[in-house]
This record gives structure tokens, C-alpha cells and sequence, in this order.
């Protein structure tokens, strides 16, 4: 998941996953693996949308095509680290376990969260994308050429 | 002009709870959960976020519930609920090139690098009623096989490569938003797309099909339909940079229209473009198709007088919660009214002498 | 982005914006009348007053120009995180902020069309002091006359004469706030 050439690339990701985690999921795997530190609010979990933009033939000028649901959230650990949520969908707890895994993904507590939390979590969903994938690849078409009436 | 009338609390109060009740129907019968309209009915909840504009198909499906199926009525609530949301901010424009396949074919390239697949389609059933639906049972795993990693190219990056298709302009200026400015002429194609979007399917499709009648022809074939989820990226400022915040699934569908040439364009190959949420290929195929049709101005192709072309008449008609608020709005009481018109025809009788040659006849 | 930038909204936001909403409604409906309105902290050199209507009537939809010395990086962060505002140039905002002298000059404000009255600027003038007295105000709103320290007249007299177009004014001191819409005659 390190990226030499972007220094946010590693939050980048574990914030991405934990936007599309299924519902409940970080919380469980959070408790399973530790006791949630203290926190105060910086901003308590809020629903709201953001605005999707495509572009005009996939590659053209951007329009906008429609909202989806957002939670967000952003609180601070005794221990001073900011953690933010940005989820889709409307889900305040989630979004609440997702900012304090953020949070805590900046103390030392990183590397025991990403082996317990995160890694899980990333399989999970590879596996359920790999399963629809393979479904798909059943569906493909495999063209042969009849030979053609000729002579 | 409308009168207060009062005297109606009790009732509508008894009309919502008489709807409450036959909304649950049959209480012998096991009451629907959202989670089942969600998952069983997917394709009206599908349609329920893509004209609603807002992809949760969660509340979608509570939207179809509580309009006992009736899907325009559940779009409204979709709409209203929207309205409510505090908007954080908008994504980076989604990249189909990514997008997770459960379907990709194209009509007009037999052999795409990728492969034509089918994914869950209607396409090759024999639209029989399947009267095995009607026991309840379980559904046999479908089959998998493996699949190739990495992204599927757009088909219409083949063409591009030989010249022989339009390249759509690019830039990033930020688009119009109807959502929060009223929809003015001309419209760019950025409004007219995310009017289309969000267009009543069946006036969608009525007006595709219209093009292909010959009110407008512009010869598509589907370069490409594409049905899968795309991640969603947006820029958070107090990070300081984009983060996924979900993900969508999206119906694409890219049309190869026959192009002669103009006094602006070289003959090559245009494009139209449909883009809509969930899977619902008959609306991205009569957005693309429309879409199509109203470049005709900058296309520089004759203007013939169809509807299709009329970005006018598409624009201000194609939103199924306006056209059902205006219709419906005339069984609303309008007694006023009607007594001033009752007044005035009586008065033009008289006037006419019509009353007498009424009686004269009795 | 500094804790700093995170810190200083309203607390409660419902109760608080709901509160601010009304006093900068009375404001503009009573124009010269002064009122409070408090509940936000925003990093200096912004007034509480001017931070808490930037967080009362902006979000991602109102772009806000910064003139002058609120616009520096604690003010910027702060609106971006509390109000999600985008940040532009004089004549592409909805909401402008900043002393007298570095809001200057208001021809380049957008103004409205015939069509659209309404897409016009608002300009949020943070002053040394406000109290009643100096020039004198009469229009709709005010029973008789009221009386606002302006920072000078013409300006006022001028954009009256814009009308149904013209910019609105919410001025700001400390924790208090009071409003000259287009509507308002100056003298």
C-alpha cells in the first residue's frame, strides 16, 4: 500500500476502506481487537450528500450525475491525534468506528490495527469483488467461427 | 385563484390511516422488509436512486415501501429527502475505465479486447412467466470461472486511436447544477446530460425511440454497455487530499452514431453518451440515444423539427416529479375558479341567445 | 490541516445556528438595528460575529471572497472545515468578508441580473465599532429613522440607486451585527 511518490497514500487507503466497509463491520473488528480510546468531538457524526460528477463520454468535460449519502465525523484521542470519517451512506456509529481507527492509525498502535482491522477488512472485500468477478467471467462470451458457406 | 377550505382535518386523517392500513394489505400475509425490497426488487430500487438523484438503496427501498410500489411517488420521496441533506461537497468526476464489470458488451465490435460479457441479464430469456418463482425455493449458485485481473478498456478508445471517432472536449470547468440553479436555455451538454440522468425513463425511452422512427435518425449502434460499481472520490479539505467515500453502481452505455460530416466536422463517427445510476441499461441507452440527438447545433447537422431535437421541449418535460406535480395539482380543489368560468359561460349563453334557442327546442 | 482549524465551530449546531439565523434575519429586516450573535470562534483577525454568520449562511453552494487580512491560512482552514465554502475572487463570490478599506472597490461584486435579483453578493464589512449613531437610515424595515455608524455614504447611496440589483451589507463588531440591505436610504 506504500506509495513512494504520494506521502498520503497509506491513508488514502485505509480511509477508503473504511468508507466502504459493510455496515458494522469496523465496529466489530475494532472491539474484537482492542478498548476504544477516550475522544472528544470535533464534529459530531453529521449526514449529508456529496454531488457524483462523471464525464461526458467517460473522458470529456464533467457533469454532475447525482448525490449520494455521506457520513462524516471528526474527533480527537486523548492522546491529541485527529481522526476523520468520510463514509458513504447513513451510518453515525460507523462513521464514529471508522474516525477512531483513523485516529488510532496514526499512534502505535498502527501496526496491531492493520494486521486486525484493516488487512481482514481488505480481504473481505477482495473476496466479495472476486466472487462477482468470477460470476461475471462465467458469462463471458467465447466466439467461433463457423465456417462460411463459400465454393 | 384558491379558497381556504377548511373542515377537512378529520378527514385526511382518516384517509392516511385507511392508506396505512391498506398499504400493509393483507396482515395474514408476512409483512415486506426493507432489506427484501432492497434485495429482490433491485431493479425498481435502481431506478428509484437514479430519477430520485440520489444513490441509497436503502432508502430507496423504504421510499418504494412507503409508496405502496408506486414508483414515481416513491422518486418524490427520494426528492424531498434530498432537499433535506447539507451537501459536503462534490467527487472528483468518477472514472468508468475502472469500473468493476458485471456486464460489458458491445454491439459493434464483435471480438473487444476484454470480451463480451453477459453478466444477469433478461436478454436471452424467453419472457415466460416462470411459474417456479411462485413456489418459494432456493436458487442454485451461478456458476463461476475465473476472471482476468485488471481494467476493461472502453471499446470506443479503439476508434479513437484510428481518428475515426470524435474525442469529446475535455476540460474542468465546473458544470452547471440543476439542483441548485433553475434550469435555463441554451443548456450546455453538461446540464442536458445530468437533466437526462435523472429524466423519467419512459419519457426517455419514448423519445430514443423516436430517433430511431426517423424524428431525428442518427444511426447508433451500442459501441459499448457497461454495467459495474465504481469507486467515488472526493476532496476533503482539512485533509488536504481525495479519499474513496464509497462506491456506486452505474449503467454506461456509449452509442456510435454514423456521421456524414458537416461544414465543421470531417465524416467520422459521433457519439452519445447515457450514464445512469444502478443497472438499468434501457435508460442509459435512451439517454445516450437522446443525447446524441440534441448535439445537433453543435454537430452542425440540420435542425429537422423533431422532438428529440428540441432541447427545450426534452429539458422541461423529461422530470417525472415536475410533469406529476403541475398534472396532479388540477385535481386539487379549484372551486373558485370553476365558479368564475361556470359564471362566464352562462354569461356568453345569454349574450349568444343560445338559452333561448335551447328552450325554444324543449 | 492545524487542530486549530478544527476547533471554534458552534458546539451545538441546530440550537446555534438556528439562534444566529434569527438574529441576522432581524438585523436585515430592521436595518440599523444592532443585535449579538455569538456562539462561533474563529482564529483572528475574524470578528465572532463575522464567524458565526459565515457559519450560519455558507456551505459548499456559497463561495466567500476574503479580503485583506482575514485572508490568511487560520481562516482559510477554519472556513473550509466548519463551512465547506470554496474560496474565490471578488466577483465570483456570494459572500465577501474583510474591513471597509480591503472590501473596495464594490464595483467588481456581482450584482444580480433582472432575472435573478437574488445572485447578488453580500458583504460582511468587519468595523472597529458599530453603534447607533452617524448616518442616518429610512426605508422599509424602519418605523421612522435609525441611525448606523457607516464607514461612508456615497457607497450606500449608490448601490441604492441599483435597485432591485445591489449588494446587501451585514456589518460586524466583536459579537455585533447589524445590516443595510439594497433596500435601505442612507443620508
Amino acid at each position: 500500500m506504500k506509495n513512494g511518490f504520494d506521502e498520503n497514500a497509506d491513508r488514502k487507503a485505509w480511509m477508503g476502506l473504511l468508507a466502504k466497509a459493510p455496515a458494522g463491520r469496523v465496529a466489530t473488528l475494532l472491539d474484537a481487537a482492542m478498548t476504544r480510546p477516550g475522544f472528544t468531538w470535533l464534529r459530531t457524526p453529521e449526514i449529508g450528500s456529496a454531488m457524483v460528477r462523471a464525464r461526458a463520454g467517460a473522458t470529456g468535460a464533467p457533469f454532475n450525475l447525482g448525490e449520494m449519502t455521506v457520513t462524516r465525523c471528526t474527533l480527537k484521542l486523548e492522546s491529541g491525534e485527529v481522526g476523520h470519517a468520510y463514509i458513504q451512506g447513513r451510518r453515525k456509529s460507523d462513521a464514529e468506528a471508522a474516525a477512531v481507527v483513523d485516529a488510532l492509525m496514526q499512534t502505535g498502535i498502527a501496526d496491531r490495527l492493520r494486521a486486525q482491522l484493516l488487512e481482514p477488512l481488505h480481504d473481505e472485500l477482495s473476496a466479495a469483488k472476486a466472487t462477482r468477478a468470477a460470476k461475471a467471467a462465467a458469462t463471458k462470451v467465447d466466439f467461433f467461427t463457423l465456417a462460411r458457406g463459400e465454393g | 385563484m384558491y379558497v381556504a377550505v377548511k373542515g377537512g382535518e378529520r378527514a385526511i386523517e382518516n384517509a392516511h390511516a385507511w392508506l396505512a392500513e391498506e398499504r400493509r394489505g393483507d396482515t395474514e400475509i408476512a409483512e415486506l422488509s426493507v432489506a427484501q425490497i432492497r434485495e429482490q426488487l433491485s431493479l425498481a430500487v435502481h431506478r428509484v436512486s437514479a430519477e430520485g438523484s440520489l444513490f441509497d438503496p436503502d432508502l430507496a427501498a423504504l421510499a418504494i415501501k412507503q409508496a405502496r410500489g408506486d414508483l414515481i411517488e416513491a422518486i418524490f420521496l427520494i426528492r424531498a429527502y434530498r432537499t433535506t441533506l447539507p451537501r459536503f461537497g462534490f467527487s472528483k468526476p468518477v472514472d468508468t475505465g475502472v469500473m468493476t464489470c458485471d456486464r460489458r458488451i458491445s454491439a459493434s465490435f464483435k471480438d473487444l479486447p476484454g470480451g463480451q460479457v453477459l453478466g444477469p441479464t433478461f436478454d436471452y430469456s424467453h419472457r415466460l412467466l416462470d411459474f417456479k418463482l411462485a413456489a418459494e425455493g432456493e436458487v442454485p449458485e451461478a456458476p463461476s470461472q475465473e476472471a482476468e485481473a485488471g481494467d476493461v478498456p472502453h471499446v470506443t478508445d479503439f476508434l479513437n486511436r484510428e481518428g475515426l471517432i470524435e474525442e469529446p472536449p475535455h476540460g474542468d470547468t465546473p458544470p452547471p447544477d440543476l439542483t441548485r440553479e433553475p434550469l435555463e436555455m441554451p443548456a450546455d451538454r453538461a446540464l442536458r446530460l445530468q437533466a437526462l440522468t435523472r429524466a423519467d425513463e419512459g419519457f426517455a425511452l419514448g423519445l430514443a425511440y423516436s430517433t430511431q422512427r426517423g424524428y431525428a435518425r442518427n444511426h447508433a449502434f451500442v459501441g459499448e454497455l457497461r454495467i459495474g460499481s465504481v469507486p467515488v472520490e472526493m476532496e476533503i479539505p482539512e485533509l488536504g487530499f481525495a479519499i474513496e467515500i464509497g462506491e456506486v453502481v452505474l449503467t454506461e452505455c456509449e452509442t456510435v452514431n454514423q456521421f456524414k460530416g458537416s461544414k465543421a466536422e470531417p465524416p467520422q463517427f459521433t457519439r452519445g453518451y447515457g450514464l445512469v445510476f444502478g443497472q438499468s441499461e434501457r435508460k442509459a441507452i435512451s439517454m445516450a440515444l437522446v443525447d446524441r440527438a440534441l448535439r445537433w447545433e453543435e454537430l452542425g447537422e440540420d435542425n429537422i423539427g423533431a422532438p428529440a431535437q428540441d432541447a427545450e421541449f426534452v429539458l422541461y418535460h423529461a422530470d417525472n416529479i415536475q410533469a406529476t406535480g403541475f398534472l396532479e395539482h388540477i385535481k386539487l380543489p379549484h372551486y373558485v375558479d370553476f365558479q368564475s368560468e361556470l359564471e362566464l359561460v352562462r354569461k356568453l349563453r345569454r349574450e349568444a341567445g343560445t338559452d333561448q334557442v335551447q328552450e325554444a327546442a324543449e | 490541516m492545524q487542530p486549530q482549524a478544527l476547533t471554534g465551530g458552534f458546539t451545538d449546531p441546530a440550537v446555534q445556528s438556528a439562534h444566529a439565523f434569527r438574529s441576522v434575519m432581524e438585523a436585515m429586516a430592521r436595518p440599523g438595528t444592532l443585535r449579538e450573535i455569538s456562539g462561533a470562534e474563529p482564529p483572528a483577525p475574524m470578528s465572532r460575529a463575522a464567524g458565526a454568520v459565515l457559519l450560519t449562511l455558507c456551505d459548499s453552494d456559497t463561495p466567500i471572497y476574503l479580503a485583506g487580512a482575514v485572508d490568511c491560512p487560520a481562516v482559510r482552514n477554519w472556513l473550509s472545515f466548519h463551512t465547506g465554502a470554496p474560496l474565490v475572487g471578488p466577483a465570483e463570490c456570494m459572500f465577501a468578508v474583510g474591513s471597509w478599506s480591503d472590501l473596495g472597490p464594490l464595483s467588481i461584486y456581482p450584482i444580480g441580473t433582472s432575472e435573478y435579483p437574488d445572485r447578488s453578493a453580500t458583504l460582511v464589512v468587519e468595523c472597529p465599532q458599530l453603534t447607533a449613531s452617524g448616518a442616518i437610515l429610512t426605508g422599509p424595515g424602519i418605523k421612522e429613522t435609525a441611525a448606523l455608524s457607516l464607514p461612508e455614504l456615497a457607497a450606500f447611496q449608490d448601490n441604492r440607486t441599483l435597485y432591485p440589483l445591489g449588494l446587501d451589507f451585514i456589518f460586524t463588531s466583536g459579537v455585533r451585527v447589524a445590516a443595510v440591505p439594497r433596500t435601505t436610504e442612507v443620508s
